[in-house]
């Protein structure tokens, strides 16, 4: 049904004067299970299918979209996205151009061991349950916390030039949280990470790969803990991020700088520009020769959020170099954006949420090369530094260049040896002078490909999982403590 | 001409709800149902740049099982996939432990009548929203500026019923108009939406951005610190929206409410009386909450005194207090929240405000907020798109930009002067009814590049 549903839409607007048009059709099945201080909290299942037509008509875009997948329902769906088409028109500057790409037929489905929704949902339930008796039996954990989601995406995009790819996309994600209140203060800890843990394009096999349950009393130790450790304090300091926030920083200060669509100003009302403007490129230094970083949608990269067979405008995944021994040397692009700085072929970055919205230009898995250090020997080699893990909160402006960021816990490294916990550790700075005092990135051995499913961007607003492979790393003169000055 | 793309109609609605209670072999069953159709037409470099429009449906079932629930939910209507639906949320409902807190789902309930259905709004076409747009990017263009923004209009319907004789039905128009006016070195903004679309005049909005992006040509960098700041609406709105959460009764018992065990205690200054109030005249949303109990109006804060929460009714039984109508759909962990927060405001005008200000920072709209600490209330983000310096009484020139980082308890005990409240929209936080404020001792924390 799918390739007739996307089919009958192509036919449509051709009919109707499009000039080009794709469909895509997604059927998207999602279950999330939450469990909140030995309780059941949420637990739902839900499925949602339609189509989303997207068309040129008068040299301008329209879209629509609909789950009213009759005959007549896809027909008037792709006529009101001509119309709209139509409606762009008037306000039009010139022609919607885009750069060549090959038409595809194909299919394809990423590797995973264990169907998620296959699962007994008792099982699932029962997981986090053991977790969460693990982390109450810590004294003065006041509530504890515990997340799965899973996702099956099955798409099948058509276009005017003659595509019909069908993609099935499993993703798995899981966590916990320890939170704890003692007198005017509230501490957290998350396991594997912040905001809803480890997701990955796995099955079930990720959730049983994380040993929730073994990590509990850790994390809920940590946090309690938390309470009498030494404040961070405030001053220029060398840093050590924990893979996971380097992740966050990579997403932040590379990630959405880099995306074309902003450089050029078409999300100046919302997401905001970039300072990575198209003179920048092969010029700036973003960072220190040290820093290698990629967009790469490959599954080869890795199971991460960020990987496909080919993107939501027909475009076969492909590996950007973005930052190459410190030197900016690529963007994420569209076929409209790279035909507008004269780029031969897009960089295959389109994607979209679901079936009713428009794609747009997101990170793929946007990673730093693993460096050569294991983590011991940099912590031997360092002589005073703050070790930060696990983000706690994040904020950069609008065109990337001053960002603070904040992790649940912090070590002193004194003498080339871990000491005490810190708490409130907080640092900022601007992006590339941040990069640029890169010095130490850990090795392959302590590459993490992490998930984070909750970027948001656009108008409408669309929520993507983005991939971003990190291993620890040291930054020298790193601002440190501005968030809790007084 | 306006849209054929259209979705089901009310008695359809109504129809698939009856279906599904017909059928379900729960104890009890919820079905709530939402139709929604939305436009939106985008622009940047004075051209449009996307237009989009979405028919979408959402078909969700509640089952309750010897004291378990869970909820499935589809978009297809045909009777295989409703009947999978309430079967899978039945399923789900067995397969767990029982929830010690779970009450009967309610009976029929009486609600106060609310109008914010507008025929103008729902039937405002891609010609429509083109025209105003290509108005204000002339204008741009005309005054050698970039504008960038959304023009969005749409509606939705609602049904909510359930197996015990509950019927609750509702129906709203939305428009939204922002836009970002650019210059080489500066920027402006305005926003504003309304169930009335006839409330909104972009070319208005348009010109106020483009007077701010003009009279912040060339900004100047200040050292960072503690100045006296003149909020507009939407910065007031996007960083006390980040309390609505902490008026929970959820959020109390759980110990992560900044409230906790400050219930009662002069918080805030005396200038500060915030309530929920569902029914306010610029307010939007249902008068019902998710499991279709009435919302109330509730006084949050008494000059300056936090003096009451809100509760679903399953945390009310737990807390001992009444439930007030502001409940999430069940089940969920947050439990419920004020979603219609209304400021009494004052009687300054921002012009009163930069008047009196010996030396300040003016401040368009903050962007970026995150919570830095939960009891506190630190919360850090950046200004943006017309931060100005106020020197001497007057505006003297646009600022870079800074970051900040502020406890809004604090915040709320330095507010020297309020404007009248006025619906403000943002992008950090749902819309609220909410004054300007001049607020002594704002901490701007760093500077950064524009």
């Amino acid at each position: 049904m799918m390739q007739e549903w996307a089919g009958g839409a192509i036919e449509t607007a051709k009919r109707r004067g499009a000039s080009y048009a794709d469909a895509r059709v997604m059927d998207i099945r999602q279950r999330d299970i939450s469990t909140k201080n030995g309780e059941v909290g949420t637990l739902a299942e839900s499925e949602s299918l339609g189509i989303g037509i997207r068309v040129i008509a008068g040299g301008a875009w329209g879209f629509a979209s609909t789950d009213r997948l009759t005959r007549e329902g896809v027909q008037a769906c792709a006529a009101e996205a001509v119309e709209i088409a139509r409606a762009s028109a008037l306000a039009k500057r010139e022609d919607v151009a885009l750069a060549p790409e090959q038409a595809y037929v194909d299919t394809w489905q990423n590797p995973f061991l264990k169907d998620p929704f296959r699962i007994p949902v008792e099982r699932q339930i029962d997981l986090l349950l053991a977790a969460d008796k693990e982390m109450r039996r810590i004294k003065g954990v006041t509530v504890a916390e515990g997340s799965m989601t899973f996702r099956r995406i099955e798409q099948l995009f058509v276009s005017s030039a003659g595509s019909s790819i069908h993609q099935i996309k499993m993703q798995s994600g899981a966590g916990i949280v320890a939170t704890s209140f003692a007198g005017s203060e509230i501490q957290k800890r998350s396991y594997p990470n912040s905001f809803g843990g480890q997701h990955m394009l796995q099955g079930y096999e990720l959730v049983e790969s994380l040993d929730l349950v073994a990590n509990a009393p850790r994390i809920a130790e940590e946090c309690v803990a938390l309470h009498s450790a030494a404040q961070c304090p405030e001053g220029a300091r060398t840093i050590i991020l924990g893979s996971s926030q380097l992740g966050l920083q990579i997403h932040e200060s590379i990630g959405h700088p880099i995306e074309l669509d902003r450089v050029l100003g078409m999300e100046a009302n919302f997401a905001g520009m970039s300072f990575l403007t198209t003179e920048k490129l092969r010029k700036l230094k973003y960072g220190s020769n040290i820093v290698n970083v990629v967009a790469d949608a490959r599954l080869e990269h890795g199971p991460g959020l960020g990987t496909f067979a080919y993107d939501d405008e027909g475009v076969p995944a492909q590996c950007t170099p973005i930052i190459t021994n410190g030197l900016f040397t690529g963007y994420l692009s569209s076929r409209e954006t790279a035909s507008s700085i004269g780029e031969k072929r897009s960089g295959g970055t389109m994607r979209t949420e679901s079936w009713n919205r428009l794609p747009m230009i997101r990170m793929t898995n946007i990673s730093i090369n693993p460096g050569t250090w294991k983590f011991d020997d940099l912590v031997a080699d360092t002589d005073a530094a703050i070790l930060m893990d696990t983000n706690r909160s994040w904020s950069i402006d609008d065109r990337r260049y001053h960002f603070q960021f904040s992790t649940e816990i912090g070590w002193e490294i004194k003498g080339g040896k871990k000491t005490r916990m810190i708490k409130n550790p907080s640092y900022s700075g601007i992006t590339t002078e941040f990069w640029n005092s890169c010095d130490a990135i850990c090795s392959r051995e302590h590459w993490t490909l992490w998930g984070t499913p909750n970027c948001g961007k656009g108008q409408p607003q669309q929520t993507m999982g983005t991939g971003h492979g990190a291993a620890p790393a040291r930054f020298r003169n790193v601002k440190v403590g501005v968030a809790f000055a007084k | 001409m306006a849209t054929k793309n259209v979705h089901l109609t009310a008695a359809e609605l109504e129809r698939i709800a009856e279906r599904i209670l017909k059928f379900s072999e729960a104890d009890e069953t919820e079905v709530d149902i939402g139709v929604t159709t939305d436009a939106l037409t985008r622009f940047a470099n004075n051209t449009i740049h996307q237009n989009v429009a979405e028919h979408t449906l959402a078909i969700s079932v509640r089952a309750v099982v010897d004291g378990r629930t869970a909820r499935a939910t589809t978009n297809k209507t045909d009777e295989e996939s409703l009947r999978r639906a309430a079967a899978a949320a039945v399923s789900l409902a067995r397969n767990q432990p029982r929830n010690p807190d779970l009450l009967p789902m309610l009976r029929g309930q009486k609600y106060q009548k609310v109008s914010r259905f507008f025929p103008a709004t729902a039937e405002a076409t891609p010609q429509d929203r083109a025209r105003e747009v290509t108005r204000v990017c002339r204008m741009a263009d005309k005054n050698r500026q970039t504008a960038a923004g959304i023009f969005s209009t749409g509606g939705s319907h609602s049904l909510l019923a359930n197996s015990r004789g509950l019927f609750a039905r509702y129906q709203q128009t939305r428009s939204e108009f922002s836009v970002t006016i650019l210059e080489k070195d500066s920027s402006g903004w305005a926003k504003a939406n309304s169930p009335d679309l006839r409330a909104i005049d972009p070319e208005a909005l348009a010109e106020s951005a483009s007077r701010k992006a003009a009279g912040s040509r060339a900004p100047r960098e200040i050292a960072p610190g503690r100045y006296t700041a003149i909020l507009e609406p939407p910065a007031v709105l996007d960083l006390v929206g980040f309390l609505f959460y902490d008026f929970a009764g959820t959020a109390v018992l759980d110990k992560r409410s900044c409230f906790t065990g400050r219930m009662g205690q002069q918080v805030f200054g005396e200038n500060i009386t915030l309530w929920d109030d569902a029914y306010h005249a610029l307010q939007t949303g249902a008068p019902y909450d998710g499991e279709g109990l009435p919302r109330q109006k509730v006084l949050l804060v008494d000059r300056g005194v936090p003096k009451n929460l809100v509760y679903a009714r399953a945390t009310a039984k737990k807390m001992k207090a009444k439930p007030t109508g502001h409940g999430f759909s069940l089940p969920n962990d947050y439990g419920e929240a004020p979603m219609n927060l209304v400021f009494a405001g004052g009687d300054k005008s921002v012009d009163e405000m930069v008047r009196t200000t010996e030396r300040g920072i003016l401040v368009t709209r903050l962007w970026y907020i995150r919570e830095v600490d939960p009891y506190e209330k630190i919360l850090t983000g950046m200004t943006r798109d017309g931060t100005f310096l106020v020197e001497d009484g007057r505006v003297t020139g646009g600022l870079r930009n800074f970051r900040f980082n502020q406890s809004i308890l604090e915040m709320l005990s330095k507010a020297e002067m309020l404007g009248p409240a006025v619906r403000a929209a943002g992008e950090e936080s749902f819309e609220m009814v909410v004054p300007a404020m001049k607020v002594r001792d704002f901490h701007f924390s760093e500077v950064t590049k524009f």
